[in-house]
């Protein structure tokens, strides 16, 4: 019991020194530092908004389409952030492997948690946005971090999943480069799910990032979001994006568990 | 206590070896249908490993390179899993396999204190209550606001240092820290050791340092091909593990062309040392060498130097130096030559490169390097290159009237 207690107080004294670490070099040198953690977002932001919204007129019948978007770029980000930071995260921490005996999930804990401070600091901002343009509150926001935590966990499990597997298959990192650029544009992040056919709407909500984006939007932004209930017409829908997130993260913790103590013979 | 510290039961290690990198999806597929997969070979890294390490004992691990001994720290340290067998350890272990396990060039000596810190297992406020401590002790009260990367590699090893001796461990693995650093480190790292030996803390000890293992193992344990060869009193096996060495120099010589080059206008026919083992009691190195020429030859130049195991030049001269011209060789004939060397050698191990030149020292006959090896190991240990005779006369003190 005491070594359980031992082993725990070290995981956490770890994750805590590397997220700090993560933070403190993530910017490491760059003039603006921090800010970028806004910057970067707020500007690919500007650059889909005059694309799309300005010059496409896009979402031109939904209230508050550029905060609508916003939020939408700035949960992608964070699902993007988590798993491809994930991917590399064991083996570019060889040289610890290969020297020290550690709870290996820190690593990639950390990486996840570093990248949930930034969605804060994002979601901080697209708070000021809608406090600007007058955004009603509904009480119904407050579900939103149930949401946020099913985000929070599939962008983990992924992680823990890719991670695994590149120690094995070094070329999973290019194939989910290219998987992510497609899955970017098949989630509504940049259009409305409006746009599309009721048959495409449907089958696009089951993807897990989609279904918590609308949610999240619908929460927060405005009630007339098409979510995976209102395109289905049923609540019980929902479950099976949820049995996904479920799925891959019963898969990743089996996996990470069963390779982790061979990760540092085989990197 | 009945327990050991740490116990090895029939330990076995296999590394699957792919020929050629083949970690990919490509590999994957084309090797999907095929069930023995001919870019595998199979490495026996250790093979029925069992011993055991009692409280408070200091226990040496030796063997030559790739013998497996660095293998089972790792598997000690839990970093490699056993193929077969157990490995129990009883207590908190710290490995020190190397120094400054996830140091970064980017961050200050201090954040580097925290994050190595935290990597051996303290808290920040075991770190904080500490902090002066470590480094007052590394010496870099003014250097910690600086990043790593402006640190020299000894300001680094030394900050590493004074942050791993902190670990209050039961157990410490010791993989060989002590080859880096310079004389005043080793003796921070022997006093050190000396301390542990005191506060009767468990030691593994990996080395190649004989003297090392003479001076602090209580016993200790030779390693040989991945499988162990003895395990007993540390100078018995210390005496194993150097004649491991001998052996094979006196067979090796075909293999060791890559060491040896010129254009055989004479050449080393035989090559001896009076000692492969040298103590304090013996008062000189003889160097015996016997070369033929192959051609006519004038006035060649013979030479020789010793170097440490660092590759360091410490002794050497030619007969051009010592201005003796050896004359005319005729095709065939052959010159003995003996060098004598007074016996000024500090504990370690030492290669011998010989050489001939032509009379002006242009064209290379026969140039060897590490002809040959011997291994010094003196009662008197000093951690400076040379150790020569040195008489000792005091009086006064109550030391004085003893002899």
């Amino acid at each position: 019991m005491k070594n359980i207690a031992h082993r725990y107080r070290y995981s956490l004294i770890l994750l805590r020194e590397l997220v700090i670490t993560d933070f403190k070099l993530r910017y490491q040198g760059s003039f603006l530092g921090y800010l970028w953690s806004l910057l970067r977002p707020l500007g690919i932001f500007v650059i889909l908004y005059l694309v799309f919204v300005r010059f496409l007129k896009f979402g031109a019948d939904i209230p508050n389409f550029p905060i609508y978007l916003l939020l939408g770029i700035v949960l992608w980000n964070y699902f993007a952030d988590v798993t491809n930071g994930g991917i590399g995260a064991i083996v570019g921490r060889g040289d610890l492997l290969r020297k020290l005996n550690f709870p290996k999930y820190v690593i990639v804990l950390a990486g996840s948690f570093s990248a949930l401070i930034n969605l804060f600091i994002n979601l901080g901002v697209v708070f000021v946005f809608m406090l600007i343009k007058n955004v009603d509150f509904q009480w119904h926001g407050l579900l939103a971090p149930l949401v946020i935590f099913e985000l929070f966990l599939f962008a983990l499990a992924l992680a823990f999943f890719l991670s695994a597997l590149f120690v094995r298959l070094r070329d999973i990192n290019y194939v989910w480069e290219v998987f992510m650029q497609g899955a970017f544009y098949a989630t509504p992040i940049i259009y409305p799910i409006s746009m599309l056919p009721l048959s495409a709407a449907k089958i696009l909500l089951l993807n897990p990032v989609a279904q918590m984006i609308q949610d999240l939007r619908y929460l927060l932004v405005t009630p007339q979001t098409p979510t995976i209930s209102s395109v289905y017409g049923n609540e019980w829908i929902r479950l099976i994006p949820i049995s996904v997130v479920i799925f891959f993260t019963i898969l990743a913790v089996w996996y990470f568990r069963k390779n982790s103590p061979r990760f540092a013979e085989e990197i | 206590m009945a327990d050991a510290a740490v116990k090895a039961e029939g330990v076995y290690k296999d590394f699957i070896l792919p020929h050629e990198k083949k970690d990919s999806i490509k590999r994957v597929f084309t090797h999907a249908f095929t069930k023995n997969n001919p870019g595998m070979e199979v490495q026996h890294a250790l093979r029925n490993v069992s011993f055991e390490v009692q409280d408070g004992e200091f226990f040496g691990i030796v063997g030559r390179n790739g013998s497996g001994k660095s293998t089972l720290l790792k598997m000690l340290a839990g970093i490699y899993q056993p193929t077969k067998g157990n490995v129990h350890i009883r207590g908190k272990l710290v490995p020190f396999i190397e120094l400054g396990v996830g140091f970064n060039a980017e961050l200050t000596g201090r954040e580097n204190v925290y994050l190595n810190g935290a990597l051996l297992g303290f808290s920040k406020k075991e770190i904080d209550s500490r902090y002066d401590e470590i480094v007052e002790f590394a010496e870099l009260e003014r250097f910690m606001d600086q990043k790593l990367k402006n640190y020299s590699s000894g300001m680094q090893v030394r900050l590493a240092f004074s942050v791993a001796i902190m670990a209050e461990a039961d157990i410490l693995l010791v993989d060989e820290v002590l080859a880096v650093g310079d004389a005043s480190f080793q003796r921070k790292c022997f006093d050190y050791f000396r301390l542990l030996k005191k506060q009767k803390k468990t030691v593994i000890f990996v080395t190649h340092d004989m003297s090392a293992v003479r001076e602090y193992c209580d016993r200790a344990m030779l390693i040989e091909k991945s499988k162990v060869v003895d395990i007993g009193a540390p100078s018995r096996i210390a005496t194993q593990y150097t004649k491991l060495f001998n052996e094979p120099t006196k067979g090796r010589r075909n293999e060791e062309k890559a060491n040896r080059w010129g254009e055989k206008q004479m050449e080393y026919s035989k090559v001896s040392l009076s000692h492969d083992l040298m103590s304090k009691n013996e008062q000189k190195l003889e160097i015996k060498l016997e070369a033929t020429a192959t051609e006519r030859v004038e006035d060649p130049i013979l030479g020789f130097l010793v170097k440490n195991q660092s590759g360091q030049q410490l002794i050497g001269t030619n007969t051009l130096v010592k201005q003796r011209q050896p004359g005319v060789f005729e095709k065939g004939e052959k010159i003995q030559i003996t060098w004598s060397v007074d016996n000024v050698f500090s504990d370690g191990t030492y290669y011998v490169d010989i050489a001939i030149n032509d009379r002006d020292g242009v064209t290379v006959y026969d140039w060897w390097e590490e002809a040959a090896r011997f291994e010094v190991v003196n009662e008197e240990r000093v951690p400076y290159p040379f150790n020569p005779p040195v008489e000792l006369e005091f009086t006064g003190g109550t030391g004085a009237a003893k002899k």
